[in-house]
């Protein structure tokens, strides 16, 4: 009994919807966030344009990381230049001073974007969970050819499966699916 | 379900596609078995490779003395082809970088394949200043690493250990970008190609790509931070490739102008280098769909645009040199234009400033023929450039008893036709396994499905 209802607790009930169009999915997003419905992801061949205004997504918080770790970056040369340069071992080259500040200067731009490059890059792979070898879970197996799905969580007890389907129906999804997702505990 | 496809611009991509047309269109090319033209073509390019090497590994074993310097000119062909194929390497980050943030939407159908030109480009470039080290083998005290001379570090004030972070940067970025912009499309081959290696070569590269939005907006803000990053370091590079020359006391190269100068050449050089390959690709892999005359018309339209620069350029050396009063300096331009180099200096002048001159008239950009005539003289051009402005410079220097001539070995001229073969060969390959063509952003710029 008590095993029952924890199991039921943890199903997670998704409505899978594939359409072959970016209006398509478009309008179909933009709907189902008016009326509330809960957009688990949406999956598309291609980078699609006000998916994210239609998905309600805030703007990605990386240009933060690429912006710290590039200061962090031409910091860390500058002083490595200082400390090589006039501290660890000085050496006189053609009379120029220990503080060559303005001759350091390209070498640090290069660090720089060396560093915040980088970092942006892993922290964009890391953050979304992209590894190399990583196995591929697809809403639907043309996702990376042409097609278009929009996954629904049914977080609502009010949700209407019948009800949402005949929508996407009516704005012209080709496929329809309910899928349950178990947990394990 | 209905898309009108509006065209109140000419579509950028012919011939209706729909997202699917596009993925069978380019990963087609890549599961046919390889062309009989392509089999000639690696032949003749990894045999241009192998003269390559064993021409290197002569040098390297017997000493740089197998090269054609002296003690006046010791900078010539190496150097010359350093600063060519880096040069080659700019026009990839162009397209992909500068392109995108100017949101020129047919960069689209040729980032994939710049990029990897430039990838290619920039190794054949490497492989210069390594052998001109005499003792390649100890190319890593180019690095600042603790050491037990010492520690004895690099001289942060030399442009050539700034050269030397610039080129590995610019390898390290450009490569990044290119791969991040691939693993969509490594996602599309992993889901569509038959069990096999290539399918678990691309499974494990796509890195578990599924095409999630969520990921997608993260992607689009990395591209466009890596497009704002490699901006300013491609300007960068070519200027410290420049620097390399500008900070030393030789008339010729002593000069402010050289950075915007070579930066200038570099972008022509290597967008004619673009369009030789492309109109290549577009007629053996049958892409004339994807690399329209539209796009053909554009980067013409930039060669004139560069080509119009590296004349200023010209011009603005030779005004310097005339207003600055300076014998010596005078005496470098009108020796490069009229001394015994002359010949090099006007193959530089007809190929560069007059050559592209055509490419006004729209029925010239119109025609491939003509276009790619074109770009082989600028390629031909712009090689003599470097040629001029090193070798010119150097052999008649402040003291007439100096003076010298150069010619280059034929332990030289393996190197460079062996560099070609390097390019060549690894730009082949690239066609064969990765597609050449971006889909994804070709997809997104479709008129298909799309009212707006």
């Amino acid at each position: 009994m008590a095993e029952g209802s924890r199991k039921l607790a943890s199903d997670r009930r998704f409505l899978l919807a594939v359409f072959t169009s970016e209006d398509e999915i478009l309008a179909a997003t933009t709907d189902a966030r008016d009326r509330g419905l809960t957009i688990a992801d949406v999956y598309t061949p291609y980078a699609v344009h006000g998916l994210d205004k239609a998905m309600d997504l805030r703007p990605s918080r990386l240009p933060w990381v690429c912006f710290a770790l590039g200061l962090a970056g031409a910091s860390f040369k500058v002083w490595f230049e200082f400390w090589t340069s006039a501290s660890d071992w000085p050496i006189n080259i053609g009379g120029k001073p220990w503080n060559s500040l303005p001759a350091f200067f390209p070498v640090t731009f290069e660090v720089m974007v060396l560093f915040a490059a980088l970092s942006t890059v892993a922290a964009f792979l890391l953050g979304r969970g992209l590894l190399p070898g990583r196995r591929a879970k697809l809403a639907s197996p043309g996702v990376t050819d042409d097609e278009f799905a929009l996954v629904i969580e049914e977080t609502d007890a009010s949700f209407c499966v019948d009800e949402v389907t005949a929508r996407f129906r009516v704005m012209g999804a080709t496929y329809i699916e309910e899928r349950i997702e178990q947990e394990s505990i | 379900m209905a898309s009108i496809p509006t065209s109140i611009h000419t579509p950028l991509i012919l011939g209706e596609k729909t997202p699917s047309v596009v993925t069978t269109d380019i990963c087609s090319a890549l599961e046919r078995r390889p062309t009989l033209s392509w089999w000639i073509a690696i032949a003749i390019s990894s045999s241009m490779l192998l003269l390559g090497l064993i021409a290197v590994g002569y040098q390297i074993m017997t000493g740089i003395g197998t090269w054609g310097l002296n003690n006046t000119v010791g900078w010539a062909f190496d150097i010359t082809n350093f600063v060519f194929w880096v040069g080659i390497g700019h026009a990839g980050t162009l397209i992909s970088a500068v392109l995108f943030l100017f949101r020129q939407k047919w960069r689209t159908s040729v980032n994939r394949a710049a990029e990897a030109m430039t990838i290619i480009a920039v190794m054949c470039a490497g492989i210069f200043p390594l052998i001109h080290m005499g003792r390649p083998w100890l190319a890593h005290w180019m690095a600042p690493y603790p050491n037990t001379r010492g520690p004895l570090w690099i001289n942060f004030r030399s442009p050539l250990v700034w050269d030397f972070f610039a080129i590995s940067t610019y390898f390290t970025i450009s490569f990044v970008f290119w791969y991040v912009g691939m693993i969509p499309d490594l996602a599309t081959l992993r889901d569509r190609l038959k069990a096999g290696w290539r399918k678990t070569a691309a499974g494990f590269l796509s890195l578990g790509w599924n095409g999630s939005f969520r990921t997608w907006l993260h992607y689009e803000t990395v591209y466009l931070l890596l497009a704002g990053l490699a901006t300013p370091l491609v300007i960068s590079v070519h200027t410290i490739v420049s620097w390399d020359f500008a900070t030393s006391v030789i008339p010729g190269w002593h000069t402010t102008i050289l950075p915007p100068y070579f930066v200038a050449g570099a972008i022509f050089s290597g967008m004619s280098m673009v369009l030789t390959l492309m109109l290549i690709a577009r007629k053996t892999m049958h892409l004339e769909d994807y690399i329209t005359k539209q796009h053909v018309g554009a980067m013409c339209k930039i060669l004139i645009a560069t080509g119009g620069m590296v004349a200023m350029a010209y011009l603005t050396e030779f005004v310097t040199a005339l207003y600055s009063n300076s014998q010596y300096e005078q005496f470098a331009f009108m020796n490069r234009a009229l001394g015994p180099f002359s010949w090099a200096y006007w193959i530089m002048v007809s190929c560069n400033i007059l050559s592209p001159q055509i490419l006004w008239f729209k029925a010239a950009r119109s025609n491939m023929l003509v276009v790619f005539m074109v770009t082989i003289f600028i390629n031909i051009g712009m090689w003599f450039e470097r040629f001029v402005i090193i070798v010119t410079s150097l052999h008649r220097d402040y003291l007439p008893s100096n003076w010298t001539s150069y010619s280059p070995t034929w332990i030289e001229i393996a190197t460079l036709v062996g560099s070609f073969g390097l390019f060549l060969t690894l730009f082949l390959m690239f066609c064969r396994f990765i597609p050449v063509i971006a889909m994804a952003e070709v997809k997104g710029v479709l008129s298909h499905g799309r009212r707006k």
